[in-house]
Order: C-alpha cells, then sequence, then structure tokens
C-alpha cells in the first residue's frame, strides 16, 4: 500500500495527471429527452450508479406553447380550436371542462341531447387516446404487436368521431351551450357494431400482452406508489386508482348527465407499474358500456346545443370546473371580467400532477425499468407544458 | 389595444368592488344563501381564525373560496389539511391585477381520503404585493404544490419563501423577460 502511495506520488512529481476516484466518479449522468428515445418531448436528467437510479429531475418545456395567456387574447368561443392542441389525442375531453366552465360564468343551459352527445364524443374519445397511449407502451417495452393493434383499432373510433365531428383528430366539437353538429344518420348502429367488435378485441388484447410473461415480469412490482404517497403527492387518473383510491371525476362530482348512467370506478390495489398499466386497460372495457347506455338513453329528437350571443359573455366572476380525462382530473379556472375575453384561465391537467411521481418512482429503481415506469404515468409531456 | 386594457382594469375595479361588498356583509350572506355542506366547512374555518382573517369570497354547491392574509396562509392550510380532510392540491394558480397593485395566488384543494369531500374543492387564496412579491410556500404541507409553486415562480415572478427550487421550469433557458403572466407583458404583434 505505501509502494503505490509511493508510486503515486512520484508520478504526480513527474507532471504526469493522474486525478484519484472520488465518490461522484462512479455515478453517470445520462439525459433523458428531449429528441426522443422513449420520453415524448420531455427531457429528464438521472445519473446511475451502476444499475440503480440515484437521482432524477424533469425539465419539461420543450413544447411551451403559452396556452394560458393566449386565451386572454381571445374571446370564448375563439379559444376553442387552439385550447385543443396540448392532448390532440384526447381533444373532446380538453375543450369539455373549459366549456362547462364558460357555461357556468355565462350561465348558459345545455339542452339534454346536447348533453348527451358530448359525454359520448368524449368517451370515444378517451379511448383514442388510451389506445394511442398502449401502443406507445407497447413498443418501448418491445413489443410490437402491442404497437400494432391499437394503432389499427384505434381508426374504429376514429373513423366514429370522424362521422360525428367532421374531424379526425382536432375536433374542436364542444363548445359552450352543447356540440357543433347533431349525430349523423346511422350512427347508432355503427357504434354499436363497433362497440361490439371492440370489446371482442380487448380479450386480445388480455391473452397476447397482460396476460405475457415477459411482460408480467417487466411490470410487477416495479414502481410501487403506495397508497399515502399517491394522495401526498397528489396524483390523478389511473395512476391513483392504480394505488387503491377508486376516485373518478364522473363518480365524485357528475357532470352533465353522468349520474344517470351506470358504471363502476376500476381501480387496482398492488400499486405497481403493472397496476397503472391495466387500470386504463379496465377502464377501456368500462367504457364500452357507457357508449351504450348513452346510445340508448339519448332522447331522440331535440336541440343539441343552446342559441349563444355572439360574444357570450356572463357578470365577473370565476369557476372552477373538471371532468375525468384519459389522464386523470383536467380542471378549467376560468377568471372573467365580464368582458367577452377571460381575464385569466389556469389550466390544471393531470399530466402536470402525474409528473412529481416521476422522480419518486424512479430514484432507486433500476435504469431497465425506467421505460415502464416512465409510460404507466400516463404523462403526455405536450400536455403538461401547455 | 387601449381598450382591451380599459376594459381589464374596469373588470378589476367591479371585481374588486364585488369581492369587498362580500367581504364586508360576508357572515349574513353566506348563512343565507350557502348549501349546508359547504357553509359548515367554512365555518369552521371562520370558528377557528375569526372573520378578521378568513374573508369568505363564495359559497356554492362543490366550490368554496376564502382569502387569507399572506402572513397566516401557512397556519389556515395545516388546519385545512389536519382538522378538515383536505389532502392535495389539484392546482396552484396566480392571476395578476395591476389595477389593485396585487397579485392573487390560488390553491385549489380537494380531498381523496374523505369520501363526503370528493367533490369538493376548496380555494384558498392570497394576496402578494406586487412590486415585492413573496408568499410563504406551502410545500411542507401540501407535497403536491411543488410543481405548481415552481410554475407560478416563473409565469407570475412569485417568490415562494421556504421553496427548496424557485427556478426556471417550462419557459426557455435563455428567457430574459418579465413573467409573462403578468398583464404588461403582452404577445408581440397584439
Amino acid at each position: 500500500m505505501d509502494n503505490l502511495e509511493q508510486k503515486f506520488n512520484e508520478t504526480i512529481k513527474m507532471g504526469l495527471d493522474i486525478v484519484k476516484e472520488t465518490e461522484e466518479d462512479r455515478l453517470m449522468t445520462l439525459s433523458v429527452g428531449p429528441q426522443h428515445p422513449g420520453s415524448g418531448h420531455f427531457r429528464f436528467t438521472i445519473k446511475v450508479d451502476g444499475d440503480y437510479i440515484v437521482y432524477c429531475d424533469p425539465d419539461p418545456g420543450y413544447v411551451h406553447r403559452g396556452e394560458e395567456k393566449m386565451c386572454e387574447y381571445r374571446n370564448f368561443i375563439q379559444n376553442i380550436p387552439h385550447l385543443e392542441r396540448p392532448i390532440i389525442h384526447d381533444s373532446t375531453n380538453i375543450t369539455y371542462s373549459y366549456s362547462l366552465a364558460v357555461e357556468e360564468l355565462a350561465n348558459i343551459q345545455v339542452p339534454l341531447r346536447g348533453q348527451y352527445i358530448r359525454a359520448l364524443a368524449s368517451e370515444l374519445n378517451r379511448q383514442v387516446y388510451t389506445l394511442y397511449w398502449l401502443a406507445i407502451y407497447g413498443i418501448f417495452l418491445g413489443h410490437s404487436t402491442m404497437f400494432m393493434w391499437p394503432m389499427g383499432d384505434r381508426e374504429l373510433f376514429i373513423d366514429l368521431l370522424e362521422a360525428l365531428t367532421g374531424a379526425r383528430v382536432t375536433h374542436a366539437f364542444n363548445i359552450p351551450g352543447g356540440v357543433r353538429n347533431d349525430v349523423p344518420e346511422g350512427f347508432k348502429d355503427r357504434c354499436l357494431r363497433q362497440v361490439a367488435y371492440f370489446e371482442k378485441r380487448l380479450t386480445e388484447y388480455e391473452d397476447i400482452f397482460y396476460n405475457n410473461p415477459l411482460f408480467r415480469q417487466r411490470t410487477e412490482g416495479v414502481g410501487i406508489l403506495t397508497k399515502d404517497n399517491a394522495i401526498k403527492l397528489g396524483v390523478t387518473g389511473s395512476v391513483l386508482r392504480a394505488s387503491g383510491i377508486p376516485f373518478d371525476v364522473r363518480k365524485a362530482e357528475p357532470y352533465d348527465i353522468y349520474n344517470e348512467i351506470d358504471f363502476k370506478i376500476q381501480y387496482m390495489k398492488t400499486c405497481d407499474s403493472f397496476a397503472r398499466s391495466t387500470v386504463p386497460f379496465l377502464d377501456m372495457k368500462e367504457s364500452c358500456h357507457i357508449i351504450r347506455q348513452l346510445l340508448d338513453k339519448m332522447p331522440k329528437s331535440g336541440e343539441v346545443r343552446a342559441k349563444l350571443q355572439p360574444n357570450p359573455k356572463g357578470p365577473p366572476g370565476e369557476s372552477y370546473k373538471r371532468v375525468e380525462s384519459g389522464r386523470g382530473a383536467l380542471g378549467y379556472y376560468i377568471v372573467s371580467d365580464g368582458t367577452p375575453k377571460p381575464y385569466r384561465v389556469k389550466i390544471s391537467v393531470g399530466s402536470f400532477r402525474n409528473m412529481l411521481a416521476l422522480p419518486f418512482l424512479l430514484i432507486g429503481s433500476k435504469l431497465a425499468d425506467m421505460p415502464s415506469i416512465y409510460w404507466s404515468l400516463n404523462y403526455w409531456p405536450v400536455e403538461a407544458d401547455r | 389595444m387601449s381598450s382591451d386594457r380599459s376594459n381589464t382594469q374596469n373588470g378589476s375595479e367591479q371585481k374588486k368592488a364585488n369581492s369587498d361588498s362580500t367581504q364586508t356583509s360576508m357572515s349574513k350572506k353566506t348563512e343565507a344563501i350557502t348549501p349546508e355542506f359547504e357553509g359548515d366547512l367554512i365555518n369552521k374555518i371562520v370558528s377557528k381564525f375569526g372573520d378578521k382573517v378568513i374573508h369568505v369570497i363564495y359559497i356554492r354547491p362543490g366550490r368554496t373560496k376564502i382569502l387569507v392574509p399572506s402572513h397566516e396562509i401557512v397556519q389556515v392550510a395545516s388546519f385545512i389539511k389536519d382538522t378538515l380532510g383536505f389532502d392535495h392540491a389539484e392546482s396552484v394558480s396566480g392571476t395578476d391585477y395591476p389595477k389593485d397593485n396585487q397579485i392573487e395566488v390560488i390553491y385549489h384543494l380537494g380531498s381523496y381520503s374523505v369520501d363526503k369531500l370528493s367533490s369538493q374543492i376548496l380555494a384558498l387564496s392570497t394576496r402578494a404585493d406586487r412590486n415585492d412579491s413573496r408568499l410563504p410556500t406551502l410545500i411542507n404541507i401540501f407535497k403536491s404544490v411543488e410543481y405548481h409553486e415552481r410554475e407560478t415562480f416563473e409565469m407570475l415572478g412569485v417568490y415562494f419563501e421556504g421553496h427548496p427550487r424557485n427556478e426556471r421550469f417550462l419557459l426557455p433557458e435563455d428567457w430574459a423577460d418579465i413573467p409573462p403572466l403578468r398583464k404588461e407583458f403582452r404577445i408581440k404583434g397584439r
């Protein structure tokens, strides 16, 4: 040992650079994203010690558009198309709570048929989003069949929404006071047929993906978010329900006609990545029942939207409304000063809230578990950045 | 542009008048109009801290809002968490009122652990001086406000004392302008 120390000192005397290894040298810093090998347009810095992640710092903002500031320059109706840009795959839900909030501010009553149609559109859209998420989740766990199948089946619902709204992805369908169009002819039969087919497909998903031993090995027991921690971090949506808390805005605070619909909150108690990836799947199954009931109970005729003033406005005041989107509670806080333009709009999105769980779950887990944890959080970078 | 500006000023005036009137005639108003359950919740807070501290802005079904001075917000928040059972923040937002020279910060609090409160959102708001906007952080009471407060810091320039990271979050790294959600920040070309 003395010999070694002597050699070391001699080498330094000779003018050669030798640096002793410190504790910090064992750690390697990795930047995941923003050009994305599996993160979306989102970057987080991690430090690994061997196989284990010891540090994680999310750095969002690569797709920040300033939606909230943009809202202050446009009137309540003009705001609709740009507000759905943060999450185009779930565009009906992100404009849903906006419409609810504006309706409360401007005191607009929505006709019953309009309420049913927009609930139907939001259920269909939630399926589209969940299938897209499932496809990406599948491919990042190396399961390419699970990429192809949901992408293909997603077309079923996109076609339905195209018939209903006229657009494939960005619908701008919900407006304060109801929906833009009535249901086209023959829609009910077509919808029922495709939902029945889709339910059959869901059992096949279960066989090939959820019962796949490889998938289960990579997700079961990985990234445990206990009930207490889920509450503490204030997560929402499928992440919350996977931690054993049966909370769904559609039940907790039924909006529109959801108190007339019979459905169960889907939740699991295992708190791991497997639960977080299964809860959206169970939600899709439940959503099929909801769609059928909505089609069944919808009034046969009637108005689909209330007549609006050219520039709807209400007295000064504020409103906070939320709906259950594909990623959890999606709330709008709108302050109005009595003009047709909002004074302040705040969008409280599920992705932003679930981001807090990311460093919490990653620190202490293996680097190889990163994709299965990250995608199980149902995180959509564009929505989080707004 | 000028008409736009005057509109917002009028608005905040009206708003102020509105909130003033609610504050002065609060005790009568709240009991008369409000739904029972929400009224009970607020009465618990008011009876603990007194109506000099707690200003009730509105009580509606499922939604309540109170305004507290910034030096009392930590005590009020911990009372709300420990005694009433609101356990997480859904959103934290700031609103700029140049007319009053104030910035309002609002915490929308919800509850997962108490079934009865699942439909309730309690908005806990406080106001900071616009020129020296400093507020105590609530991160030690509600861990879930961490990123929300950080966002409010960069978007409105409210410094949260005690928050570990009052740092850039969503904006570009080379952002060198005023906080963008302040009213004097105007989008280029508008």
